[in-house]
């Protein structure tokens, strides 16, 4: 193994240093010279007709340059989404208009209705209260099941109704699977709530533009998961503008956790504004903002049934669930609960016939689109808490029904359209046993009672699918772009290498993990490999960085790009040596002809590629450059599964975390200690949903949670050590590295674990009625459950 | 925030004089009052720091009462040590950052319904010292957000007997991490005050039922089964009104408990 580390090697991460320094060069770190300032001015109601909007006494205040309002962007294009669903009736999904700044209505508290470009920001801020927009306050619709029926408030007046679309799948399974469950000698029913979530990045999102006037070119600055992505929408669907006029830089992102993949207004805003005014102008979001503007996650209510056969095993599932999308179509909102939820609804079982139904429904809320895990959490949740409530129901061994039910043979080809490559859910489960000390459960539970306290156990398991995605199947399902990653590899003439990737890394560690694969495929330093991203003018096109795609994805492609290296050098080495190409070995950064002692090192390679005094120009062009684009040809299953230990205050309702234990199947791993640390952070955020957080309403669209005060994240002291395990791998099939993608696991295996154990704890203390607490499991509403 | 003129007087009479002008108001550890300004949800024309005056800084020990500089840091007081329930309670407000700004002072006048000293001067019977009379605590706080303070009255101390036996039980609101519910009991040779914050609509009370009972029995099976009715409490999306009235019962016998 190379010094610095190469595959397998827990290096620590490189990043950090800078970050930990506090040199990280975050987007908001960045001034263009002569900058000016944008206050947007956002709808204090949820829904209303915008009469006017007079921004005269504001435009002739101190500092302000221009007020902008949805009239100047008349003729520009909307916000698009990129995914278009066709429903149950082979309709295509009913898709609002979304403008930069709004026309006509406003349809969310946070809707921008004005924009005020100032010299400075507090200039930009004071301007903004001089505008009077005149807004006929309209009734709001905030429930999803109340938007659907006759008569509700429309969100968008020129859409039948606030029915987004309604998804059957698989629609022709759906007469067996009913037929299964009029046979079934067991039926479980289970409805829940999956909350509805703000992803609360460290840094808030931040938007700079800028324009060229010499050379007509507008460069973006922008916080984002993945840059080229967003100068395609915005190029190409907004603003008009040519991508090789357009320039999109994302630099050192603090954290996404999927708010920042979306497109949204305020990007487009500072580009376009930044072009009228000849002037760079910059937008960073307040939290208070960023609560009221960032995509929000999860919030679908669901109703699932499990048949099962009189030997317990699974014979059918069936579920209808309301998605709530907003008040408009974020960018990728309308796969996050179909193809990213539908999909996974087998889960690890072999249940052969399944039906899912969504409706999608437009509110007076923040659009909701993918977070962390992005409709498979939901898909987890849901699973696994009927399948637990079924083992109670049927006085069986939770354990035990899952193990008789789960998929053994791979690959497996799902009732839900797709084929799990590899897994082993025996071998997780037979770990995750052997982590968590089962039969001392009885002991500590004693223990716990001693002290007052109630005490519960929840396992369950998880398959997710990452490494996104096949193109040519996402384009079948309505993905408006393909989902392959690129890497440009370039060698310098002193060897060192420099990888440009369209993957972006925002927390994720690829700085590290990926030159560890680089480094081991040519057996030379990790240090000498740099890893370059997020800026459009140096990458090839990618397609940026979310579900848990960076080294399936990107990492194929640079492992493609270094074989075009490693095959070019072997060629030059091949002359160096006056031997033939097919002897040349490489090994530990020396070419050898195989079976002499002759050699060349990688330097004298990649020097002779650079000056070519000695070399096979007639065979190989000078320089040492490679570019791949990957599409894989499969998702793939990373599964495992999860077992939390919770103690529960009876007289106060407060559910403490006693142990958590995460057994998982990533595939090959390239770097452990980043791989326990993604789980971590995953596993944070899930028990953040059970245990905290939720983004709350009321009936008039108010958000209620619009700070901290009020919006639960969780700290330090909410979460216990964690015992992380990912010593069960089986390598994915079908991409280079055989990695499966990590990123995601511990936010969908979390949730279910918190709330099967609490509820395990309260049966177990004789509260028999409570069969499901709806999440976030705060102290009161547990408590409610228990005197209900 | 809005643009604001500001002073820092090193004596309580500069002090005075800078507040005597309108739109004047006094600035403390600014953990309230700055985070309020960033929302624009406050316009003063000028902010007149207290935390450079030598006389409001300090904690003096005299016999059995402690006295507490009104522009003493809550890490100050946590890591004084002579009334340890006090120290506790300061101990449990916020993060570091908080409690090497926030003040004592600042958080009486504030008087948020969810904060924790009110309920400490409160059931200690402690009397809130200003630049102009001395106020009993029972006086004190007269609301949510509201206290007998006038325009421009600076709280510059505040005065605790330190009673024989006292404890301080917080049940953290979820997010804020303020008092959900919080309890202050304290035990002295005239009986026992037992404060209340987090919970009602009115703010910081005395729970009179239960101060007669443990008045009688300092346990807390002296408490069991007495409830103070849901009308009056807080109901939010963090627990309804009955949740918190029943949670008054169960932080408070806690509190007795710790109290030992
Ligand atoms: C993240 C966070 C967590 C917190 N958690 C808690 C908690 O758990 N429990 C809790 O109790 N509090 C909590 N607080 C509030 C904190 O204790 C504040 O410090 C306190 O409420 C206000 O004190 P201050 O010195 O910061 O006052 P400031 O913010 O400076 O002032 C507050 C108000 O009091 C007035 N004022 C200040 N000093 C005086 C004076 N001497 N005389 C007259 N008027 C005065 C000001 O004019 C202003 O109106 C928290 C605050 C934050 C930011």
């Amino acid at each position: 193994m190379p010094a610095d580390g190469g595959i397998g090697a827990p290096t620590k991460r490189r990043e950090d240093v800078r970050f930990l320094k506090g040199t990280g060069r975050y987007t908001d770190d960045l001034n263009r010279p002569g900058q000016a300032y944008v206050f947007f001015l956002r709808s204090n109601v949820a829904h209303g007709r915008l009469k006017s909007v007079d921004t005269s006494a504001a435009a002739a205040m101190p500092g302000v340059v221009r007020v902008f309002t949805g009239a100047d962007f008349e003729g520009v294009g909307g916000i698009p989404c990129g995914w278009q669903i066709t429903d149950k009736h082979g309709e295509v999904m009913q898709e609002p208009a979304h403008p930069v700044l709004a026309q006509g209505k406003v349809r969310h508290v946070g809707d921008p209705i004005a924009a005020v470009v100032a010299d400075s920001l507090e200039a930009a801020r004071d301007a903004a209260e001089a505008i009077e927009a005149d807004i006929e306050e309209l009734p709001a619709v905030v429930d999803m099941k109340a938007a659907l029926q006759d008569g509700s408030p429309k969100v968008h007046d020129d859409l039948t109704s606030n029915l987004c679309y309604d998804w059957g799948f698989v629609e022709e399974n759906k007469a067996a699977v009913d037929e299964a469950f009029a046979n079934a000698a067991h039926v479980t029913t289970l409805e829940l709530v999956n909350n509805r979530l703000i992803a609360n990045p460290m840094e808030p999102r931040v938007a700079i533009g800028d324009f060229d006037q010499a050379g007509g070119n507008s460069t973006l600055y922008t916080t984002s998961q993945n840059p080229h992505v967003i100068r395609l929408l915005m190029g190409a669907f907004v603003l008009g503008i040519p991508e090789h006029k357009l320039r999109v830089v994302a630099p050192d992102v603090g954290g996404g956790f999927g708010s920042k993949i979306f497109h949204y207004a305020e990007e487009a805003f500072c580009t376009f504004a930044a072009k009228a005014l000849n002037r760079p102008v910059k937008w960073t979001a307040s939290r208070s903002e960023a609560f009221m503007s960032d995509a929000h996650g999860r919030d679908h209510v669901t109703t699932i049934e499990l048949a099962l056969d009189g030997d317990n095993n699974f014979t059918a599932l069936r579920t209808e669930t309301h998605a709530n999308m907003g008040a408009y179509l974020s960018t990728f909102a309308p796969s996050v609960p179909t193809w990213l939820h539908g999909t996974l609804m087998a889960g690890n079982y072999k249940t052969p016939l399944i039906y899912v139904n969504v409706k999608a429904v437009f509110t007076n809320t923040v659009p909701v689109d993918a977070y962390r895990g992005a409709g498979r959490p939901e898909a987890s949740y849901q699973l696994e808490r009927v399948v637990d409530k079924a083992a109670r129901e049927l006085g069986v061994d939770p354990i035990a029904l899952r193990r008789q039910n789960f998929v053994t043979e791979f690959p497996y080809a799902t009732p839900v359209a797709v084929e799990y490559d590899t897994g082993d859910y025996v071998a997780t489960m037979d770990k995750l046993e052997e982590m968590i000390d089962i039969s001392g459960f009885e002991a500590r539970l004693a223990e716990s009672k001693k002290r007052g306290k109630l005490r519960g156990l929840g396992v369950n398991c998880y398959i997710e699918a990452c490494g996104i995605a096949p193109s040519n199947l996402v384009g079948q399902l309505g993905a408006r772009a393909g989902l392959y990653e690129s890497a440009t590899v370039r060698v310098n003439a002193t060897g060192g290498i420099v990888v440009m990737t369209g993957s972006h890394s925002h927390g994720q560690g690829h700085e590290t993990s990926f030159p560890q694969v680089v480094a081991e495929m040519i057996g030379i330093d990790a240090s000498m490999v740099e890893i370059e991203h997020g800026d459009t003018a140096n990458a090839p096109m990618g397609m940026g960085t979310y579900g848990s795609r960076s080294i399936a994805v990107g990492g194929s492609a640079m492992v493609r790009a270094t074989e075009k290296i490693i095959a070019k050098a072997k060629k030059i080495a091949a002359h160096l040596l006056e031997a033939s190409e097919a002897d040349i070995e490489l090994k530990d950064g020396q070419f050898s002809v195989a079976g002499t002692d002759k050699s060349v090192a990688w330097g004298d390679v990649t020097l002779a590629a650079y000056v070519p005094h000695n070399y096979p120009l007639e065979e190989v062009e000078p320089g040492l450059e490679e570019t791949a684009f990957y599409d894989p040809n499969n998702f793939t299953f990373p599964s495992g599964a999860y077992a939390c230990e919770v103690e529960v205050d009876p007289e106060t309702g407060k559910v403490t975390i006693e142990s958590f234990a995460a057994a998982d199947d990533f595939g090959n791993v390239i770097n452990p200690m980043i791989v326990d640390g993604q789980v971590h952070g995953g596993i944070a955020q899930g028990i953040g949903q059970a245990l905290l957080e939720a983004c709350v309403y009321d009936e008039d669209g108010q958000l209620l949670t619009g700070s901290y005060m009020d919006y639960a994240m969780p700290r330090a002291d909410d979460l216990p050590f964690y015992a992380v395990d990912h010593s069960c791998q089986t390598p994915c099939t079908h991409n280079p590295l055989g990695v499966k993608g990590c990123g995601e696991a511990g936010a969908i295996g979390s949730p279910p674990a918190v709330v099967n154990a609490v509820v395990d704890a309260l049966q177990r203390a004789g509260k028999t009625n409570v069969t499901h607490i709806d999440m976030p499991l705060s102290p009161s509403r547990v408590w409610a459950a228990m005197n209900q | 925030m809005y643009a604001f003129d500001l002073e820092r007087p090193t004596t309580l009479a500069d002090a005075q004089a800078a507040l005597k002008s309108d739109e004047a108001q006094p600035l403390s550890g600014g953990q309230t009052l700055i985070p309020t300004l960033k929302q624009r949800l406050a316009m003063p024309e000028k902010l007149v720091s207290l935390t450079a005056i030598a006389e409001l800084q300090g904690i003096t020990k005299e016999g059995d009462t402690l006295t507490i500089g009104g522009a003493t840091c809550h890490a100050d007081v946590a890591a004084d040590g002579s009334y340890p329930a006090l120290s506790a309670l300061a101990g449990q407000i916020g993060d570091p950052h908080v409690r090497n700004r926030g003040t004592i002072g600042g958080s009486l006048a504030n008087n948020d319904p969810s904060a924790c000293y009110p309920s400490a001067a409160l059931a200690s019977g402690a009397a809130i010292v200003t630049d102009r009379r001395e106020i009993a605590s029972d006086d004190f706080f007269t609301g949510m957000f509201e206290t007998a303070l006038d325009e421009g009255e600076i709280v510059t101390s505040v005065r605790f007997p330190i009673p024989e036996r006292a404890a301080y039980v917080k049940f953290d609101q979820p997010a804020s991490r303020f008092a959900l519910v919080g309890v202050f009991v304290a035990k002295t040779a005239d009986g026992v005050r037992v404060a209340v914050t987090g919970a009602s609509e009115g703010g910081v009370f005395r729970w009179a039922e239960a101060e007669a009972a443990l008045s009688s029995d300092f346990s807390p099976a002296a408490i069991e089964g007495l409830t103070v009715p849901s009308d009056d409490m807080i109901g939010d999306i963090h627990g309804t009104k009955d949740y918190r009235a029943h949670l008054v019962g169960v932080i408070t016998k806690r509190a007795v408990a710790a109290a030992g």
